[in-house]
């Protein structure tokens, strides 16, 4: 049988059965900006930086299954303002100062503000009162940057079986919470050897210790922009913390 | 309320004494982890609050981590991880409400018990707030105190209520005149107008026989009563066809009954007037799929219907209409629970219900794979909801063309319509899909209307040129909310608070909605405290294109649609309000100055920087 295959911006891109957008353009090197995805787990389809058009409807590439024929558009002006837009508004809704964060020139949501030429926040920030948990021996959690991607719920649920990590609240509200009656992650199971610690794209899982190992200048996307790194994007996996 | 305070000790917190109260609660749900949602408000009703110690015993009695408890507690509403008082009180803040005066009236309460709105007072006796439309748009004001309704509220009563809550005098001692609801029927159709006798519809159903029964569904042309107006005989089909898990022969049938749009009330009087026709419904349902197990979801506003529906059940199986070998039919069993919701409108979306039925955060779910295939417990699921379960039955008992004769070729039969806002009679009026707006209008008593929201803040707002538009799926569909706006009504103030309902709804899944909605709503609140510009329009109407586009749900699509239809045809509303038609800055020295006022008890000019400009809260 022929290898099926739909097309991404006019490239025709092969898939394989139960494989979704996302799967097939991270396989065939095509860049779909996207946060909340990881190849090791479960797709949840959040951030929605993913949304691209298959057959003039909007979906998430990381969730939405592969079909044959399918006409995805992707790197469009329209879908990149509206990516643009989302990340506005991450940045305004946490608290992110990159000249001062540990995570600059590895962190996603810098590497993709950088991609798509976002210039400024551009919408009024919102300054949530979001306390850092700095009571882990090895591990800070700075809770301003989190973006709420569930990747350090999925990683501590599906891979490390603690489930240290949840969200609670709703809306604008919705915050990351550990698995603690005190609230504070030295009173959990968590450690540094985790998968979950080591799954955050942005800053706010932290060892203790390590500051700045590698200098500014050799970071993960100060050399090459994000859309150029999709081989490494599409082969995260449990050894994310060697590559770094 | 010692026990409270017991627990507020924090390390000398008595775990025993915790454990004798969460045992016969834990005991009454089997610490079913499927039941959480439903073990929280119950524990929260002995204690006030979720304490988290309490929290810590839930988890492990239900063998869940503890932060997947405290994230479901977190999610809803009406769940407080803090104290929040022993009376809590709760205005009703649909646009409806504020018209017939709630805002007065939550001030007159604070007033009268020294509270500021969202606080709990210092002796920990009370706190007053505002929740979403609590679905009594026809005799508001409304309020829920500790989750009771109570109707019509007046001056007269709020102050009645601050001297009950002062005297710490128990709701049973409450005037109950206070908790009365009525139905409000004024036009009845085919469905209100008629009497159908507990179990007709199932008789009915199985004498047809399953394929029969579904070609009459399938005749009928029903479509679903709750928005989306999907045709039901084809999910019915598609559940039917579906196939179970393995080892497995479980099919559900789900009443969504979490009436939560804004201004709609008919599945409410449906629930208190035809409780018996649901069921039937329900169970015909049952028998054209193959389910054994059926499941109510009722928003947490309509609680106090729970007494009622129980008895109802219960009757049902005594007659033998429930449970093993129904209207005597040996191979048939079938039973139906009712689940509690918790104050969360997403939950409505079916796929957020049912991840809320299994006790987890209301959060709509991926789609595909859909309900009909794997719906709760990924089995074959049916949602339908209150009022198209019920037409069902009738369709079981009067056939199919029957019901396609009534209406309009796309939209068959009748619908309920909940009309509330300035008409002289308010409630539930039947008609056959097709009617104009204006003739609800004049049925009504809506003399001087200038504005109808058509189903609820996601729906269609019609200007008065419009009225002649039909309620039908092929012109104006709707869920069944008609809100009526004299000419008097400032429609700005009306789409800013739909857009605050929105932002207090979002389930904040998705980036679009969650930020979105939020940003929406701060841009209406600038406008409206006089610092608005072109440039906040032109904000609103660009994220209204990102959240059409990218959201994760029906919520976030519809979130600025009544923005988008005001800004439209309600133009001056809010241009009347812009300072400039650039830009202003958000920013109020003045304002800003408000925390410091406050806290030296001054207000005299030379606290003000400079006179505030009119409107704003």
């Amino acid at each position: 049988m022929d290898a099926r295959s739909l097309s991404i911006d006019g490239l025709p891109v092969p898939f394989d059965d139960g494989q979704t957008i996302m799967d097939a353009s991270l396989a065939a090197g095509i860049f779909i900006p996207h946060l909340c995805h990881h190849p090791q787990f479960t797709p949840q389809g959040s951030c929605k930086l993913c949304t691209v058009r298959a057959n003039g409807r909007y979906v998430s590439a990381c969730t939405m299954p592969a079909s044959e024929g399918m006409e995805v558009e992707s790197n469009t002006p329209e879908l990149n303002d509206k990516r643009r837009t989302m990340l506005q508004m991450l940045f305004v809704e946490g608290n992110h100062f990159c000249p001062s964060c540990e995570k600059s020139g590895d962190c996603l949501l810098q590497a993709l503000a950088y991609e798509l030429e976002m210039l400024g926040p551009h919408f009024p920030q919102f300054y949530p009162d979001r306390p850092v948990d700095a009571s882990h021996p090895d591990v800070l959690l700075d809770f301003n940057r989190c973006i709420l991607c569930e990747l350090c719920v999925r990683a501590s649920r599906d891979v490390d079986g603690k489930s240290v990590f949840a969200l609670s609240g709703r809306g604008i509200g919705k915050h990351l919470i550990v698995n603690a009656e005190s609230g504070r992650l030295a009173d959990t199971d968590f450690s540094l050897a985790d998968k979950a610690a080591h799954v955050c794209p942005v800053g706010v899982i932290i060892a203790k210790r390590r500051g700045f190992a590698v200098p500014i200048g050799q970071r993960r996307f100060d050399g090459e922009p994000i859309s150029r790194r999709v081989d490494w994007l599409a082969r995260r996996r449990a050894d994310d913390e060697e590559e770094q | 309320m010692t026990i409270v305070d017991t627990l507020e000790d924090g390390p000398t917190c008595d775990q025993d004494r915790l454990a004798d109260l969460l045992q016969p609660v834990l005991a009454r749900h089997g610490s079913d982890p499927l039941r959480l949602l439903q073990i929280l408000r119950d524990v929260q009703d002995d204690l006030g609050y979720l304490p988290p110690a309490a929290l810590t015993s839930i988890a492990r009695a239900v063998g869940l981590p503890r932060a997947r408890v405290e994230g479901v507690a977190g999610f809803y509403a009406f769940l407080h991880l803090v104290p929040a008082g022993r009376y809590r009180v709760l205005f009703s803040d649909n646009i409806i409400d504020r018209m017939l005066g709630s805002e007065e009236l939550l001030d007159r309460l604070c007033n009268r018990l020294w509270i500021e709105p969202g606080k709990v007072s210092e002796d920990g006796l009370v706190s007053v707030d505002r929740t979403s439309c609590t679905g009594m748009g026809d005799q508001g004001p409304a309020l829920l105190v500790n989750g009771r309704p109570l109707t019509r509220m007046s001056a007269e009563r709020i102050d009645r209520l601050a001297e009950l809550i002062r005297a710490q005098a128990p709701l049973e001692d409450w005037p109950a005149e206070y908790f009365a609801v009525e139905d409000n029927i004024r036009r009845r159709d085919v469905l209100l107008g008629t009497r159908w006798p507990a179990g007709e519809a199932i008789g009915a159903a199985i004498a047809r026989g399953e394929e029969a029964l579904l070609a009459e569904m399938s005749a009928s042309n029903l479509r679903g009563r709750g928005g989306a107006g999907f045709t039901t005989h084809v999910k019915w089909e598609s559940a039917r066809r579906a196939p179970c898990r393995e080892g497995s022969r479980a099919r559900y049938v789900v009443c969504n009954a979490d009436e939560g749009e804004p201004g709609t009330f008919k599945d409410r009087v449906l629930l208190t007037a035809h409780p018996d026709l649901l069921f039937d419904g329900m169970t015909v349902a049952a028998l054209a799929i193959g389910a054994c197990r059926g499941l109510v979801y009722l928003r947490g506003e309509y609680a106090y219907l729970l007494p009622e529906l129980r008895a109802t059940l219960e009757a049902r199986r005594r007659s033998g209409l429930l449970g093993e070998a129904i209207c005597g039919r040996p191979d048939f069993t079938f039973d139906i629970d009712i689940h509690l919701g918790a104050g969360a409108y997403v939950c409505g979306e079916e796929t957020a219900l049912l991840e809320s039925l299994e006790g987890k955060r209301g959060v709509p779910r991926n789609r595909p794979p859909f309900p009909v295939s794997e719906g709760y417990l990924r089995q074959p699921t049916v949602v339908n909801n209150v009022e198209t379960l019920c037409k069902a039955a009738v369709i079981a008992i009067r056939g199919g063309d029957w019901f396609a004769g009534l209406g309009t070729r796309q939209s068959t039969g009748s619908k309920l319509l909940s009309v509330s806002g300035d008409v002289d009679r308010p409630g539930i009026y039947e008609y056959p899909f097709g009617v104009p707006v204006n003739q609800v209008l004049k049925d009504c008593g809506a003399s001087d209307a200038q504005a109808v929201q058509v189903s609820g803040p996601s729906g269609t707002c019609l200007a008065r040129h419009e009225f002649s538009r039909r309620i039908a799926f092929e012109d104006v569909p709707t869920a069944g909310a008609i809100m009526v706006f004299a000419g008097h009504r400032d429609m700005f103030e009306v789409a800013r608070n739909f857009a605050h309902f929105f932002a207090h709804e979002s389930c904040g899944f998705c980036t679009p909605c969650r930020v979105g909605t939020a940003l929406v709503a701060r841009c209406m609140d600038k406008i409206a405290n006089g610092h608005g510009s072109q440039y906040e329009i032109n904000e609103i109407f660009r994220i209204h294109r990102l959240l059409h586009a990218a959201s994760h749900c029906g919520l976030g699509q519809t979130a600025c649609n009544a923005l988008f239809d005001t800004l439209h045809k309600f133009r001056p509303a809010y241009e009347r309000r812009l300072r400039s038609l650039d830009f202003e800055p958000g920013f109020d020295l003045d304002r800003a100055l408000a925390a410091a006022r406050q806290m030296t008890g001054r207000d005299d000019p030379a606290a003000h920087f400079e006179p505030t400009p009119a409107g704003g809260r």
